[in-house]
């Protein structure tokens, strides 16, 4: 019999620190699939930014760089800058990159920075305990939305893929899901799409990754996993928003 | 026609490949991991087709897939 | 090169950046520090270099971070509104041992203040500005020629300890101009930066970080930064004595404040009054020796600043335990620079 699914060599063979039924680890697989695929583990500096997500260099046989809250996509441009030949990734969650970190990301988007940026988006903060995030929706009950958020008070949840679709400099954007095959196997595409958009020099690429928290959304992971499919993608359309290159 | 290898020290019981097979072939077992989890099982392997879509889903990469290298290429 | 130029504090600093053979600057514009970003702009691309003006200090400093940790010189200027957003960024890169320079062409505060000649940024720069406990290397220029050489100091520092390196200077020393000698680059013997992201490879994986959670890791990494600030402190010291041999008095004064003070000294001296003066010129290490040996024989200090009194705290940490430390200064503002005659007349008073 032949292996027909194996661990990717960029992902290390460890234990991952997520609770159960958290799409990160998923995420972070296909990620790791991509560096595979196209031969950048050893050219890879992924850059690791403030969240769940902060242990990057745990997880990927890669070089890495931790940025402070928000500030990853500042810190990938001085890294790619000043080593062009160099992949550079960051890996960043909703409140990082969507709260703290909206000027940094707009604006590396902006410039048309030559990195991909892999977006996490589970509509809460999850490190700190399950807080709300800019990308929480309507109605959702969290430990500072014990209420729900309030549109009137706190906004509609931002989708930053249509927002940075609009910029020049986005060369590809795209939204994914992880929660049933067949969006997974959409998702393994369209990020190994974003990573070819940097291998080629064609510029800014941009994933969104919806994901479950089943632990701060207070659910199973079967039913956190479901939401994803459910409401999650009914207000945040999974799809291709921008896609520039011609291969 | 297929397999799987199953890393119950791995495993942490969230059952997302139990809705993931098409055969409906995964389910979580009673017994319980050094982790403190309920580890995924396969109940009939014969009939595994190796779709590997369980692996795919799977957040802790604790699945491997095999399958025959006839069917692969079909 | 011997040949004299006369050009500006600001441009000084950006001909020893290059020199240095920094080629990566990240900035935003504030004045009275815009000169730097402009002489960049225009120097660096032709260098192959990259100059990126960024949406905000708090880019900038995350850009010099990120380049910094693949192991290039790389700069950032600012002046004091614009280096409190930074201090998030020099938090981090001193937790990471990254080495970089930072420039504050300080101005009058506190909130957006003035554009003024000011010392107001003492406290933020030497004492850690940021959050965590930390130091950084500050180096306080006094002349055109200063702005040059110290810059480069500042890139041999940042890398020999691994650690951001801050030039503080404000509008004086910045906007005026004066002769310059451009020197060549010392030849300094520098570490290899064997730590600096360049993508694995075949080799081992490297992270430049500063989260420690394991048990007794942070802290056995602070002791380690801790050792290195009292490494520093021993070795990198710098001040300036100007007639301190029989004075009485000596003034403490530092940056564009130690050239008015040394002029009021002069005239001092022309009155018959012995009075010198000490110009630290690293703040950070500050120079307590020379404040400690000095004071054993003369135990009059007058401290000016350009502010209500902060470089007064170390001085007199760092006096004999019989000396008397007075204190001048002018909190930072248009028309508070003080004139020669002001000083003279406070060296009198305290004589």
């Amino acid at each position: 019999m032949q292996q027909v699914f194996k661990r990717p060599v960029s992902l290390k063979d460890v234990q991952t620190h997520f609770c159960p039924g958290c799409h990160h680890g998923t995420i972070h697989r296909l990620v790791a699939e991509a560096m595979d695929e196209f031969g950048v583990q050893q050219r890879t500096i992924g850059v690791a930014s403030v969240g769940c997500s902060v242990f990057l260099y745990g997880y990927f046989d890669i070089d890495v760089v931790e940025a402070p809250h928000g500030r990853a996509p500042a810190v990938a441009t001085g890294v790619k800058r000043a080593r062009p030949d160099s992949f550079v990734f960051t890996y960043q969650g909703d409140g990082d990159l969507a709260a703290i970190g909206t000027a940094e990301i707009i604006h590396a988007a902006n410039r048309g920075e030559d990195i991909t940026v892999i977006f996490v988006n589970n509509t809460t903060y999850g490190m700190t305990g399950g807080q709300m995030a800019p990308t929480t929706l309507v109605g959702q009950k969290t430990s500072t939305s014990p209420y729900g958020r309030n549109q009137a008070k706190d906004g509609a949840p931002i989708r930053m893929a249509e927002l940075l679709t609009q910029l020049e400099g986005v060369a590809f954007a795209a939204r994914v899901a992880v929660n049933n095959p067949r969006n997974l196997l959409d998702a393994k595409k369209q990020i190994k799409r974003a990573f070819r958009y940097q291998v080629e020099g064609k510029g800014f690429s941009f994933i969104e990754a919806l994901s479950a928290c089943p632990t701060n959304w207070g659910m199973n992971p079967i039913a956190a996993n479901e939401r994803v499919g459910g409401e999650m993608a009914d207000y945040f359309k999974l799809g291709v928003y921008k896609d520039t290159a011609e291969f | 026609m297929g397999k799987i290898e199953i890393d119950e020290l791995r495993c942490k019981g969230c059952g997302l490949c139990t809705i993931a097979c098409p055969q409906k072939l995964l389910s979580l077992s009673e017994k319980i991991n050094n982790l403190g989890y309920t580890p995924a099982e396969i109940s009939d392997p014969s009939r595994c087709t190796g779709c590997a879509l369980c692996a795919e889903i799977c957040p802790d990469v604790a699945i491997l897939a095999f399958k025959n290298k006839t069917v692969a290429h079909k | 090169m011997s040949k004299r130029l006369f050009v500006k504090g600001n441009e000084a600093i950006a001909m020893a950046a290059i020199e240095a053979g920094c080629r990566y600057y990240f900035g935003y514009p504030i004045t009275p520090q815009s000169d730097i970003p402009e002489y960049l702009s225009r120097e660096l691309p032709k260098l192959n270099g990259e100059f990126i003006q960024a949406e905000s200090e708090i880019a900038s400093i995350n850009m010099l971070l990120g380049a910094s940790a693949t192991g290039v010189r790389a700069m950032t200027s600012s002046s004091s509104p614009g280096i409190s957003l930074k201090q998030e960024g020099i938090s981090y890169m001193a937790g990471a041992e990254l080495p970089g320079v930072i420039v504050n062409i300080s101005r009058s505060g506190p909130g957006l203040g003035g554009i003024d000649a000011s010392q107001a940024d003492y406290f933020q720069s030497v004492k850690g500005g940021g959050h965590g406990g930390y130091h950084i290397v500050v180096l306080a220029p006094s002349s055109v020629q200063e702005m040059y050489d110290l810059t480069m100091l500042a890139f041999d520092l940042a890398d020999l300890y691994r650690m951001p390196a801050m030039i503080l200077g404000d509008s004086v020393v910045g906007q005026m101009k004066e002769p310059l000698i451009a020197n060549k680059r010392p030849q300094t013997e520098l570490p290899v930066k064997d730590w600096v992201v360049r993508g694995k490879g075949v080799g081992e994986q490297r992270v430049v970080k500063s989260l420690f959670l394991g048990d007794g890791e942070l802290e056995a990494h602070n002791n380690r930064l801790h050792d290195k600030y009292m490494l520093l402190s021993a070795r990198e010291a710098r001040w300036e004595e100007f007639e301190t041999a029989d004075a009485e008095l000596v003034v403490a004064a530092f940056g564009s404040t130690a050239r008015i003070a040394k002029t009021a000294i002069m005239q001092a001296r022309q009155e018959g009054l012995k009075v010198g003066l000490l110009r630290p010129i690293t703040l950070y290490p500050f120079p307590q020796r020379a404040f400690a040996d000095l004071t054993r024989r003369c135990k009059r200090i007058l401290d000016i600043e350009l502010n209500n009194g902060q470089m007064v705290e170390d001085v007199r940490l760092s006096v004999a335990r019989d000396a008397e430390v007075h204190f001048y200064g002018r909190p930072p503002g248009a028309g508070s620079l003080p004139t020669p005659e002001e000083l003279l007349e406070q060296i009198k008073k305290h004589y």
